[in-house]
């Protein structure tokens, strides 16, 4: 498959009062369109840096990322981000939240289309009731679908999620999970993901990427899950790849906190 | 529910009877100077009954007198928002800014704004312009240091959500910045409008013509206590209300912030 996003060689250091250091060192992975990649490695390793970069946010020391042929300057709604704290603003109503990105991005489609898009993604998420409410209003696992119908309307190329599920309770964060992959399996959108939950990237996952602990973290491996499609939690425990899998991803996430 | 009338009235009845014990105790043993509460209200019974009377320049009704002193302490304000803002949100935004004009900010915000009024009244010749330029400095620390905070402690994730929609400088300011620091802003302005109206006072003292102040030293040339005591009373209650009208202010436009 060509390469859709390309992240090659990728080092980061930070150069500190206290010295450098160098959180991550030639991190290489490629995703193709429509792929759904995860990044799984342990809290502190460097994959919230990661994907940071892939968003533009922070610029790596050495390497790039590279989206459709282009390399990646800056910060883009062609990468849509959902933050792990929702990052909703909070004076603005759910629908407004998501109207700044639309306004931003397709200033020229008009108010009404403008609007509709809106409607459409809150929609999509299952909160058009809520469309009114503020982030102070909804739950946490409201503000999540918020965020991520905010990512989705910017029609970007490629979706980042940072742990989007890590501060919701096991219940909401089961149910969000359930509803990104339907959303996923409908529209085909590129997605690369950070977690540190082997379950949640081996129900949603085509490839996973392990990387290694920091400094110096990189991909050590990326593992192929290949269940079948479309997937259901409750079926996959039954399948004894699924088993196979998740045995090989933890026994690399538990060797890697032995050797550090 | 049923506590409540309990509370809010005769809770502070009881103090105020208190007080007013306390102060016709001490009129009639230790204070003899002091006139008791009793000869405070007959003396000044003209004075609240007619607030608004004008004899011409030099005796004019607690009322007009309180109203000119409000005048002064709206015009140092505006002045001061419409200068203080602007400034605090430069200082906020630039580190080198800050270093720059970090210096002044220290050395002359501890200066008492009393200090000042020689030089506007040598500036402007003219007493009322005098005291509307002490108030301006009054004012303007607290605008422009709670701006300036306010801007620095917006939280990254509202400002990366901004980048990845690739907001222009004045977006990111009027959509991003203003509204996640307007409760800083807003708490800045009301910490300006009450040392204002404590200011007006005194700067009006030394000043002379019209104005609450004026009208306090006025009355001590005139050996009248009990007007002064009024004065006092119509200072305090004046000062009360500017306050309620800041939080009112504030409770209207500020959102509520999201925890989690």
């Amino acid at each position: 498959m060509a390469d859709h996003l390309e992240i090659s060689y990728v080092s980061k250091t930070f150069y500190t009062s206290r010295g450098t250091y160098t959180a991550l060192r030639e991190c290489a992975l490629g995703i193709g369109q429509g792929e759904f990649v995860s990044l799984i490695g342990h809290s502190g390793c460097g994959k919230s840096t990661l994907l940071a970069i892939v968003a533009g946010l922070v610029r790596p020391t050495t390497g790039g990322v590279i989206l459709d042929g282009k390399e990646v300057t800056e910060p883009g709604p062609d990468r849509g981000m959902v933050f792990q704290q929702h990052a909703l603003l909070p004076w603005l109503s759910a629908f407004d939240n998501i109207i700044l990105a639309v306004e931003e991005v397709f200033p020229d489609i008009g108010r009404t289309e403008q609007r509709d898009r809106v409607t459409h993604f809150l929609d999509m998420v299952g909160l058009k009731e809520a469309a009114h409410k503020y982030p102070a209003e909804l739950s946490g696992g409201m503000r999540q679908r918020v965020g991520i119908a905010r990512a989705l309307a910017m029609r970007p190329k490629v979706l980042l999620l940072d742990e989007p599920f890590g501060a919701l309770d096991a219940l909401t964060r089961g149910r969000l999970q359930d509803e990104v992959l339907r959303i996923w399996e409908k529209f085909g959108q590129s997605v690369l993901m950070v977690t540190h939950d082997v379950d949640e990237a081996l129900l949603l996952s085509d490839r996973i990427a392990l990387m290694t602990n920091g400094p110096e973290a990189t991909i050590a491996e990326v593992v192929h899950v290949d269940l079948p499609r479309p997937r259901n939690r409750m079926a996959m425990i039954g399948l004894p790849q699924y088993h196979r899998l998740r045995a090989r991803i933890l026994e690399f996430l538990h060797e890697r906190v032995n050797a550090a | 529910m049923k506590r409540l009338p309990m509370d809010a009235i005769v809770l502070p009845l009881v103090s105020f009877v208190i007080i007013i014990g306390l102060w016709a105790l001490l009129s009639h043993t230790v204070a003899v100077f002091l006139p008791g509460p009793v000869q405070t209200l007959t003396k000044s019974w003209d004075l609240i009954r007619s607030p608004f009377f004008d004899n011409g320049p030099n005796d004019k009704g607690i009322g007009w007198q309180v109203l000119y002193s409000l005048g002064r302490v709206g015009m140092g304000f505006t002045l001061a928002m419409v200068i203080g803002i602007p400034a605090g949100l430069m200082l906020g935004l630039s580190p080198v800014l800050r270093k720059m004009w970090d210096p002044w900010v220290q050395v002359l915000r501890p200066v008492s704004p009393l200090a000042w009024l020689p030089l506007g009244l040598a500036t402007f010749q003219a007493a009322t312009p005098a005291a509307i330029f002490t108030i301006f400095i009054t004012a303007l620390w607290p605008i422009l240091l709670n701006t300036a905070t306010g801007v620095q402690q917006v939280p990254a994730e509202y400002i990366q959500v901004g980048r990845v929609l690739r907001l222009s400088r004045w977006r990111m300011i009027r959509k991003i910045l203003i509204p996640a620091s307007l409760p800083h802003i807003l708490s800045g302005l009301r910490v300006s409008l009450g040392v204002a109206w404590l200011v007006i006072v005194a700067s009006e003292m030394l000043t002379g013509g019209v104005g609450i102040g004026f009208f306090v030293w006025d009355e001590w040339n005139n050996l009248s206590l009990e007007h002064i005591i009024l004065a006092i009373g119509a200072i305090g209650l004046v000062g009360l209300a500017l306050d309620w009208f800041m939080l009112a202010t504030a409770r209207k436009l500020c959102y509520q912030p999201a925890e989690g």
